[in-house]
């Protein structure tokens, strides 16, 4: 199926930790141009202070720094949670800034996806309807071709005995690929992680990292992920290192 | 909106005590609103139709709205004159049936003449004073209820002697008179009369069954003193509520005037507006207290789920949607509320409406109640009305959570 990663477990297809350059022709999915963004009314706080940033299809960044440098306030600017204070930010070429916000939960919606530190899943609902729930959202497929997709979804992340299952029900790193899943649903052709990693064991954060490299090896997708762990950002096609709200 | 409805019942039903809490605290409101609605309309229509039932829909009265013009005023053309006497005219209503074969012409119902005098009824050495109507037996059972309220004897009794008179009952017991009985009354005017009881009333109304006694019209103009006299026309009109509009007509017709039964009981029927305000201000009250329970739950609702919101938000869900959703929580726990509460109104009013009460001014009865699809309709709108709006205020907030604090606090 279009857009689904091959089984979680099975082998590779390339050497992971092997970095590798996209093609400089590749086009620009995500681009920040001098974006700042400050919050607080009386004393104003800088979280990120101009950056320029593109991220290209089939790339797999990763974005590092210590504790509070950006590295979240970044990824929010990229997937339009949040509004610069100043700069601009562009979706494949089209300034977003003057959008309503419909319009960029709309783009954030068909676009992006998002996958976070905790896993985020609604808890009354099974990971089936957690994956289905943002292809019902934009409501582009019909009811049956949305639950053969997330089906397919859960059963390349290796979850096909978990899909009826509330997330309380599984373990960090099954809900984790859950969520990298609901990401996937609306076949976004960029993945914002945050932290994917940071509450799940070593073997799951494996399994969490060749899947996203075979997103981008495989489908073509680009991929941020924001991590604290160095030998994971070295496993990325390019390093951004920010601190201090500045890319380094 | 199936993905708003599915997230919206699936947020309902797995709080199913807070749901459940809500849910009872509407539906006790639309019962209480429903009961009391029932009981105050009830009580008031039944009120209203006693009225009907025991006075004629429309007296037509020997009286007239304004004075007489002065003789003087029509063969003078003078500003004004001073000192002038109204003339004497003889009382009544002058070609009574003839009238009468007038208005039965046009008017949707029938009419029945009568004599209203006042007179002292003396019996065993007792003397009490009674209204005495002369009535027409066989056109009166077409003007009230006369008839289906006698005892111990019936309307037409009235023919079998020359001075024939029917008592209230108990006008008859403080007076120690029973059928067959003969009791003199003495009018105004002097004049003694010996007349004979030949049957019993019980209207139900204290005041008029300890007061009235009713005799044959020409019996009554003797009392009053004067033969062929007709003070009064009752009028029974098919529509009741046409009342006024015939009156009108009837007394631009006949230059008489023409009291409808709204009119005679203007005061009461406006005492029954503001009563109705009270009453739907009370309801409304009952039911907004019962949507602050809503709100509360909503509230809760909104504050556990921040973190549902925020990720809902990061995934592309829009403001509007996350407040849809919950303002549809909301209108479900009102409108499960409100089908618990139409159910506990009936409920309550028939149990309300089984309930016997005594009184020694009237017989045993139950509490009127009224039945309409109104009240429930009307208890149901407000609630929803008040959950909405319940819903709303916390579903705004929840929608404006901005997602990035609500992530950035989670981790």
């Amino acid at each position: 199926m279009t857009g689904a990663p091959t089984r979680a477990g099975e082998s590779p297809t390339r050497d992971t930790t092997t970095t590798h350059a996209p093609a400089v022709d590749a086009r620009p999915l995500l681009e920040l141009r001098k974006v700042t963004k400050t919050i607080g009314d009386g004393v104003l706080t800088t979280l990120v202070a101009d950056i320029d940033l593109v991220i290209r299809s089939g790339e797999f960044v990763a974005v590092t720094g210590p504790s509070g440098s950006g590295k979240s306030s970044l990824l929010y600017l990229l997937g339009l949670l949040d509004i610069p204070t100043s700069g601009e930010v562009l979706v494949e070429d089209r300034s977003v800034n003057t959008l309503n916000e419909a319009a960029r939960a709309q783009i954030r919606l068909a676009t992006i996806g998002f996958v976070f530190q905790f896993h985020f899943l609604l808890p009354e609902f099974s990971a089936l309807a957690n994956v289905m729930l943002p292809m019902r959202a934009l409501g582009r497929l019909r009811d049956q071709a949305m639950r053969e997709r997330a089906t397919a979804l859960l059963v390349s992340l290796g979850l096909e005995d978990h899909a009826h299952k509330l997330p309380g029900q599984m373990s960090g790193g099954q809900r984790q690929r859950v969520a990298i899943a609901r990401a996937l649903a609306n076949e976004p052709q960029v993945i914002l992680a945050d932290e994917p990693t940071g509450n799940l064991d070593t073997h799951s954060s494996e399994q969490v990292l060749s899947i996203f490299r075979r997103l981008v090896d495989d489908t073509g997708r680009a991929i941020v992920m924001v991590t604290h762990d160095l030998d994971l950002a070295n496993r990325a096609d390019r390093h951004v290192r920010i601190v201090d709200g500045r890319l380094a | 909106m199936k993905l708003i409805l599915d997230i919206a019942f699936t947020h309902v039903f797995t709080r199913v005590r807070q749901t459940l809490v809500g849910m009872i605290g509407v539906a006790m409101g639309v019962g209480f609103s429903v009961m009391m609605a029932s009981l105050m309309e009830g009580s008031q229509r039944d009120f209203v139709a006693q009225l009907v039932d025991s006075l004629p829909h429309i007296t037509v009265s020997d009286e007239r709205r304004n004075p007489p013009r002065q003789p003087a005023q029509d063969v003078y053309a003078a500003v004004e004159f001073k000192g002038l006497r109204t003339p004497v005219t003889r009382p009544g209503i002058k070609n009574p049936y003839a009238i009468m074969a007038s208005l039965e012409a046009w008017l949707s119902g029938a009419a029945a003449p009568s004599v209203a005098s006042r007179a002292v009824i003396r019996y065993a050495g007792r003397d009490t004073a009674a209204s005495v109507t002369g009535i027409d037996p066989r056109r009166e059972r077409s003007v009230s209820k006369l008839p289906t309220q006698i005892r111990q004897g019936t309307l037409e009794a009235l023919y079998k002697s020359s001075n024939a008179i029917i008592l209230g009952d108990k006008l008859a017991s403080k007076i120690g008179a029973r059928v067959g009985n003969t009791i003199t009354l003495v009018s105004g005017t002097g004049q003694v009369l010996s007349c004979t009881v030949v049957a019993l009333l019980h209207s139900g109304l204290s005041q008029a069954d300890e007061t009235q006694a009713y005799t044959l019209i020409k019996t009554a103009q003797i009392l009053a003193g004067q033969t062929g006299l007709v003070n009064a026309i009752r009028i029974r009109t098919t529509d009741i509520m046409a009342a006024r509009v015939v009156a009108q007509r009837i007394e631009a017709q006949t230059g008489y005037k023409a009291v409808s039964w709204q009119e005679a009981n203007e005061d009461l029927l406006s005492a029954f507006q503001i009563r109705n305000f009270i009453m739907y201000t009370v309801v409304g009250a009952i039911v907004l207290v019962a949507s602050f329970g809503t709100y509360n739950i909503i509230s809760t609702i909104t504050h556990e789920k921040t973190r549902d919101i925020a990720i809902l938000k990061s995934l592309g869900f829009t403001e509007a949607t996350v407040r849809m959703i919950f303002l549809i929580e909301s209108l479900l726990i009102g409108l499960a509320g409100t089908i618990a509460g139409w159910i506990l109104g009936y409920v309550l009013c028939r149990m309300l409406g089984s309930v016997e009460f005594k009184s020694p001014f009237m017989d045993a009865t139950t509490l009127p109640l009224y039945y309409t699809p109104v009240h429930y309709l009307l208890a149901g709108a407000v609630a929803m009305t008040a959950s909405a709006i319940a819903g709303y205020l916390p579903a705004r907030k929840a929608a404006s959570v901005h997602p990035v604090e609500i992530i950035r606090g989670a981790s």
